[in-house]
């Protein structure tokens, strides 16, 4: 069988960029080996863990089950991207260190996407909302509890409750 | 001082960044993609493989075959240290390909292609012949006479079966008066999980190959690729980069050999091989799963008179870490509660499933289940208040144990107790949710453990330790205990930083082990790195300190004595001058004309000592009867570790090690076909690991007691969270329901089964 390939253009964290694609390639591939963005991780390939997560306009998606040449026309954003124009580091992941919210960092970035996503709606979500839109991802380190308090907190600055924050 | 502070993790900062690199993101795009062909039966032999489809599809490097194994050198998989003594050494019962295949998952064929996609089309294009055997996937029928055998050198299966004879048990039971109470518990086969799966790529320069690789254990890998190619264990070197978790499964040597040869089969090409999730559940390792049989005999007054425990462990296919778990695990019964009378009885046997090895606990899980199931069960029929039975009974202040000459200095448990039952209101609750009638019930229940630090004195403890002094006064430390996600390189930097005086943002730990450049150590396992590495830490620290000093004395002629290491700066400690920072001091050494010296220190400890880790569980639930499912509404864990290293760091450690007991007390288990012995639900969605909204809110309490033996007062901490989360579950759901259940996970399933039987629903 003959590989097949078709031009890809999108934008990868505020970059546009294109490059012939294997059609066959999911996103993960494509940003992992194309790109060489590795923060996107590979715990099962099969949309289950949350490993791989990147936002696609803006919206959350498991990588690895969404084909890379869907991405055509789309803005992507991973959590190389995440920091600012020249490094600065975002809230959430400042809370992620801040709240011992990482260990062996694997799933790190998978829930710090998710993460971005729901704290980006501006909304104030309630803690089972929070659970639930979280859920996505498998983490066998930190028992999600110290990611909880990572998610809710920086939620709860952004909305200007740092009171509140901090008793969480 | 930086022992006892919240540090932030020195690794932090690059994982929520992404820049960490794992070992995937470490392999060079032209490499070649190994796949495994994996037995589809569970039990027989390889008549014969015909590859030619697969070796006929473009892109196919080549396919090896078991056959194609021109010596053989079996070799064991376990991460202990190598014993010099033949009886010690683990059990050699692998070879990289076999054609006598005892599991379903076993590896009998490997395919090298350019990719991904084209390996496994040719994995797909391999066809096999078997010769198939009956096979036996529980452990009391594989010791029964006539059982299909396993391993020709262990009859009946029996791997290996140790015996524990305190007092007359036979004598003391015939005491007048007693009350006997009898059960059997069992525990699943689960898996450990981690996020990043088993990967490692191979390749040579001149005759030695090089092995990246998702391991606890770089050195025992090294030492075990050795024996597995029959080479020279200085022609390999093992290369470990950050890990995405291990749990004990990356305790074992897994694929590293396999992956090594297939590179030397092929000129040293560089050669991946990249486990898939389903592959890790079947073909790694898992945890045993165990089948415990105890009988106590217990006095009206709550003392026990002669206990009786029989643990049937079941080991799959191959030895592993084999007997150690069970024995451990079975070691514990007659110390957690002392009684005069005791027999055990620990059997590690065979079966035709996924082998079975280390895993966070390491037997302890499945004892505690056991028995602290059944001490609820006792303290029922004697009419006991379950904490005040407890308290009766544990092992008491002063209690040393004659093998390890491990000792309880404090009165550790009931100060855990304490403070559980404080943080969850446990004595209203308790009586408040009393004889409850309705469909919805609430509990709450607890469960203590007893964890054993390191392995000393069964088998080597040692730690190597290297400091180098920078020119800036900054300092590199290298251990050969390896950062696995528990944060076991800042506790590292906190001990080094305090050790010599520096502050912490100027120690520069080494994360990434190479068996080349780093120390001889043998890797995360057995909750011992904070402990064992304290030691040589502490060691190293401490001479090249003195190093320093003695050439302070040279550049300032004041005795070294009088001299110190404060915040970075020399110090005259008569007067607490700064006579010159530490940097000044190292760029004068390297650089002197007159006597230039590199200031480095390097020690190894040899730790003859051990440390018991205790703690508890206190478990809250609401119990839907009808619907046979549970809620857990609290969960708290009090430990004992001696002193906490860093509070931020062991408090995350601990909500971990709950998560991972909520899932082996309620929604693991790994399930094997009875028709095929085919694992069915070797994916994480069908098994069911607990996710966000399995969870409450988790909590983590500590009882600093120093630990006496220790460098840094500090003991186990990674394994004992797991311990007793699964029964103390299960004991909150007691006493909602009034039913028992003795077998976990406490699943929908078992509730079914198990209220139908007492006729709740």
């Amino acid at each position: 069988m003959s590989k097949q390939y078709k031009l890809v253009r999108c934008t990868i964290n505020g970059k546009q960029v294109e490059k012939m694609i294997d059609v066959r390639a999911s996103l993960t591939d494509m940003l992992r080996d194309d790109y060489r963005l590795t923060s996107i991780k590979k715990g099962c390939e099969v949309g289950e863990c949350g490993a791989c997560n990147v936002l696609v306009n803006g919206e959350c998606f498991n990588s690895c089950i969404y084909l890379a040449v869907w991405a055509d026309g789309k803005e992507i954003l991973t959590l190389e991207g995440l920091a600012g124009p020249n490094g600065e580091i975002s809230d959430i992941q400042q809370a992620f260190i801040d709240e011992a919210a990482v260990q062996c960092g694997f799933c790190t970035p998978g829930f710090i996407m998710s993460a971005a996503e729901i704290l980006e709606s501006g909304r104030e979500y309630s803690d089972d909302e929070i659970r639930k839109l979280m859920s996505g991802h498998l983490c066998r380190c930190t028992g999600y509890e110290n990611i909880f308090r990572a998610v809710k907190k920086t939620m709860l600055r952004r909305l200007g409750k740092n009171a509140e924050a901090d008793a969480v | 001082m930086y022992v006892g502070k919240k540090a932030t993790r020195v690794d932090a900062y690059d994982k929520v960044m992404g820049r960490t690199k794992y070992t995937d993101d470490l392999c060079d795009k032209g490499a070649y993609i190994a796949q495994i062909l994996h037995a589809t039966i569970a039990n027989g032999r390889v008549k014969s493989i015909d590859t030619s489809a697969a070796e006929a599809i473009p892109g196919v490097v080549k396919v090896f075959t078991c056959f194609d194994l021109k010596e053989k050198h079996y070799f064991p998989t376990a991460g202990h240290p190598w014993s010099t003594d033949e009886s010690h050494q683990d059990v050699a019962d692998r070879l990289v390909l076999t054609d006598r295949v005892r599991f379903y998952g076993d590896d009998i064929a490997a395919v090298v292609a350019e990719d991904e996609v084209i390996a496994a089309q040719a994995i797909r294009a391999i066809k096999v012949e078997y010769e198939e055997y009956p096979f036996v996937l529980d452990v009391l029928d594989a010791m029964k006479d006539g059982a299909p055998q396993l391993h020709e050198a262990y009859p009946n299966n029996i791997l290996k079966h140790t015996t524990i004879r305190k007092g007359n048990y036979e004598e003391a039971i015939k005491e007048p008066g007693l009350i006997k109470v009898e059960g059997w518990y069992d525990t699943p086969t689960v898996q450990h999980c981690h996020i990043e799966n088993f990967i490692c790529f191979a390749e040579m320069t001149g005759d030695r190959i090089k092995i990246v690789t998702s391991t606890q254990i770089p050195h025992i890998v090294r030492r075990v690729v050795g024996q597995a190619l029959g080479i020279e264990w200085g022609r390999i070197q093992v290369i470990k980069p950050y890990i995405g978790g291990g749990f004990g499964n990356k305790q074992d040597v897994l694929y590293e050999p396999l992956c090594a040869w297939l590179c030397m089969q092929l000129g040293g090409h560089l050669v991946k091989l990249d486990v898939p999730r389903e592959d890790t559940f079947v073909s790694t390792r898992v945890r045993h799963a165990i089948r415990s049989h105890i009988i106590s005999w217990v006095r009206p007054d709550g003392t026990y008179a002669a206990r009786k425990l029989e643990a049937f462990s079941d080991q799959g296919a191959y030895a592993s870490h084999g007997h150690s778990i069970c024995a451990k695990g079975v070691g514990a019964f007659p110390q957690l509660y002392p009684c005069d009378n005791v027999e055990c009885d620990a059997y590690t046997v065979f079966t035709n499933k996924s082998v079975a090895g280390a895993m966070r606990g390491y037997g302890i899980p499945q004892a505690m289940w056991a028995t602290e199931c059944h001490t609820e069960e006792v303290a029922a029929k004697l009419g006991m208040d379950p904490i005040q039975f407890r308290r009766k009974n544990l092992m008491p202040v002063g209690y040393t144990d004659p093998f390890s000459k491990n000792e309880l200095y404090s009165d550790t448990f009931n100060q855990c107790i304490d403070k559980g039952m404080e943080a969850t209101d446990y004595l209203r609750k308790y009586q408040a949710y009393q004889n409850q009638t309705g469909d919805i019930r609430r509990g709450i229940g607890m469960a203590v453990f007893w964890y054993n630090t390191a392995v000393w004195p069964i088998s080597l403890e040692t730690s190597s330790c290297r400091m180098v002094l920078n020119q800036d006064g900054s300092l590199q430390v290298q251990v050969g205990e390896t950062e696995i996600g528990q944060g076991a390189d800042t506790a590292f930097a906190q001990m080094t930083a305090d050790v010599v005086g520096i502050p912490m943002e100027k120690v520069h730990v080494v994360s990434c082990q190479d068996t080349d450049i780093t120390p001889f150590g043998t890797g995360a396992y057995a909750s011992r790195q904070t402990y064992t590495a304290g030691f040589s830490i502490r060691q190293t620290g401490s001479l090249l300190k003195e190093r320093i000093l003695n050439y302070a004395h040279e550049l300032t002629r004041m005795p070294p004595y009088n001299l110190d290491i404060v915040d970075g700066n020399i110090v005259r400690t008569t007067d607490g001058r700064v006579l010159m920072t530490l940097g000044e001091l190292a760029t004068e050494a390297l650089y002197s004309l007159t006597h230039s010296q590199h200031i480095t220190a390097e020690s190894t400890a040899q730790i003859k000592s051990n440390a018991y880790s205790f703690g508890c569980t206190f478990a809250e639930v609401e119990v839907d009867i009808p619907l046979c499912k549970v809620k857990l509404l609290d969960l708290v864990n009090v430990h004992d570790a001696g002193t906490i290293i860093n509070p931020a760091l062991a408090e995350a450690q601990v909500h971990g090690g709950m998560s991972m007991g909520i899932g082996y007390g309620l929604s693991e288990k790994l399930l094997f076909d009875p028709k095929s012995g085919k694992a069915l639900n070797n994916n994480l969605l069908d098994y069911k690991l607990s996710t966000f909204m399995d969870h409450p809110r988790l909590r983590a309490f500590f009882v600093e007691n120093a630990e006496p033996t220790s460098a840094f007062g500090t003991k186990a901490l990674g394994e004992p969270p797991t311990c007793s989360v699964a029964p103390a579950i299960r004991n909150a759901i007691y006493q909602a329901t009034g039913v028992f259940i003795d077998e976990a996970p406490v699943n929908p399933h078992i509730l079914f089964r198990r209220f139908k039987e007492e006729e709740l629903i």
